[in-house]
């Protein structure tokens, strides 16, 4: 989902920088308020933002035959919501940028937009959905980790279709045309290793609800109800 | 306690795993990075006119250097996590 450096002309990177950034302000508005209110929170901010580190980094082989990478932004998203997931976003994607050149400082503003800000909103609204339906927590949490990587890339192939739309006029049939090509490259490919982070997200959700569920209680990422329930299952 | 959870992840881990193992075996796919992709069908869509506006500033000079640099950075992570929850499993037990 890194549109590499250089990859989208103008307007478009500026445009979602334009985008991005209110999200981004609001964010670390959010975090300081977050960290004035309870202090203790910030280390679980660390685990969600270092979740992040990890499995963005990890480039793994999927059916298709070429390799892709999982985002890892849904514990985020569920724990603190889109806004501050795209600040955590930001750390990782500068990081990227500046160490690897993967993505890049003109593509910052669309990589944080598909990573940092429509992935985690995904994830957060199947959740807060799932845990209204009451459905397993477990499966909530892998649902929302699982669908969020996977619309973060269909928002890059999206990104990539509006800058690069077939025949270089941007109509609806030409980003269509173009939508395909680009999806063609994410979206099967990325089907296995959403599954994936789904499934590893919903595993360190576990073990936070087991050392420290009092906290989530506190930010009301989960009712009391459920977790003295996922405390008896694992009693 | 019950390690249902556990169970299922490391099946998935499994199959996963499985898939890579026969896919390489039985074709000769590249694996090459899906984020690099793009280049080519934009290259086809602009009949090849589309030059990129900005280059990294810097690049790792070697494959190596750019997996020393990845490893650090999953390494980072994976340690900032194992810190703080082993902090908090450590603080709720011995406070109990």
């Amino acid at each position: 989902m890194h549109i590499m450096e250089g990859f989208l002309p103008s307007p478009w990177w500026q445009a979602w920088f334009a985008v991005s950034i209110p999200v981004i302000v609001y964010g670390m508005y959010k975090i300081n308020r977050l960290v004035n209110e309870k202090r203790e929170i910030l280390p679980l901010l660390a685990v969600a933002g270092a979740f992040i580190f990890v499995l963005s980094s990890l480039k793994l082989p999927s059916v298709t035959g070429s390799c892709s990478h999982p985002t890892g932004t849904g514990i985020a998203a569920i724990m603190f919501g889109p806004a501050i997931t795209a600040v955590l976003s930001v750390i990782v994607l500068i990081f990227q940028a500046l160490f690897l050149a993967h993505g890049g400082l003109t593509t910052l503003g669309a990589n944080v937009f598909s990573m940092g800000i429509i992935g985690p909103l995904v994830s957060y609204l199947i959740y807060k959905a799932g845990m209204k339906a009451k459905i397993n927590f477990y499966f909530v949490v892998f649902l929302a980790a699982t669908l969020g990587d996977w619309a973060t890339y269909i928002m890059t192939s999206t990104q990539l279709a509006i800058a690069f739309p077939a025949g270089g006029v941007l109509t609806y049939g030409a980003f269509l045309s173009s939508f395909q090509s680009f999806a063609a490259i994410f979206a099967f490919t990325q089907v296995p290793l959403a599954i994936v982070e789904g499934a590893v997200s919903a595993l360190l959700f576990k073990y936070v609800v087991e050392v420290k569920s009092d906290i989530l209680v506190e930010m009301k990422v989960l009712e009391d109800s459920v977790v003295r329930k996922l405390r008896g299952l694992s009693a | 306690m019950s390690k249902k959870l556990e169970l299922i992840v490391l099946a998935i881990l499994l199959i996963f795993a499985a898939q890579f193992i026969y896919i390489s075996y039985t074709t000769h796919a590249d694996y090459g990075g899906a984020d690099d992709k793009p280049e080519g069908v934009i290259e086809q869509i602009t009949n090849g006119t589309y030059k990129p506006i900005a280059q990294p500033i810097w690049e790792p000079p070697s494959s190596e250097i750019e997996s020393l640099l990845f490893a650090l950075q999953a390494a980072i992570g994976a340690g900032v996590i194992g810190y703080f929850l082993g902090y908090y499993r450590a603080k709720k037990n011995y406070e109990k």
